[in-house]
């Protein structure tokens, strides 16, 4: 599913909101979400999970193509733990199958 | 401060004129669509967000920490969460400040 086919699929099961509407809804929850960890701070979403920082340290690299060697500073990755309801959720699927 | 569901209604409420109680529903809808669509095993591409897959895992011989005894944990689907481009982009640029 892409973000369009999501915008779609939420269009069709709400009343209040035209097309344009959720697609301008769905875009402004994704940036809320991007410019929270953007800002150091974590997302919790019951049920769903919850978004996080995982700092990777400052480390040596290399470009692959000359061998040469690169100092590589030190950052942070967003990192998503899946929450209760969502891992049994996916996981039940698996064993009817 | 964690970014939660009342904190994302409350910002769509502003943003896209809804009551509260739409807000509120709105952000539910948002997560379930991407939990029932994960739940039927297809994958949820949010281009710019990232990108919510599923691995699957085969059993494998694990060990209950607190009394050392072995139990197989079992075969199971999981939720992986790669960010795309512009989050990482986003969250590194941050962290460099």
């Amino acid at each position: 599913m892409t973000k369009s086919e999501l915008i779609h699929a939420l269009a069709e099961k709400q009343s209040y909101l035209a097309h344009k509407d959720v697609e301008l809804a769905v875009k402004s929850l994704l940036e809320a979400m991007t410019m929270a960890l953007s800002s150091g701070e974590r997302i919790e979403i019951r049920g769903f999970g919850s978004f996080s920082l995982n700092y990777r340290p400052p480390r040596i690299g290399r470009n692959p193509r000359t061998g040469e060697s690169v100092d590589l500073v030190g950052k942070y990755v967003p990192h998503f733990k899946p929450g209760k309801e969502l891992r049994e959720r996916v996981n039940a699927t698996l064993s009817q199958q | 401060m964690a970014l939660t569901k009342a904190v994302l209604a409350e910002r769509l409420s502003e943003e896209i004129g809804l009551n509260k109680r739409e807000a509120k529903e709105l952000v539910e809808l948002f997560f379930e669509e991407i939990r029932a669509t994960l739940e039927s095993a297809e994958p949820v591409k949010l281009s710019g967000f990232g990108n919510f897959d599923l691995r699957d895992k085969n059993q494998r011989p694990g060990r209950n920490p607190k009394t050392g005894q072995e139990i197989p944990i079992t075969a199971r689907r999981v939720v992986t969460f790669r960010p795309g481009q512009k989050l990482r982009m986003r969250v590194d640029a941050k962290s460099r400040k």
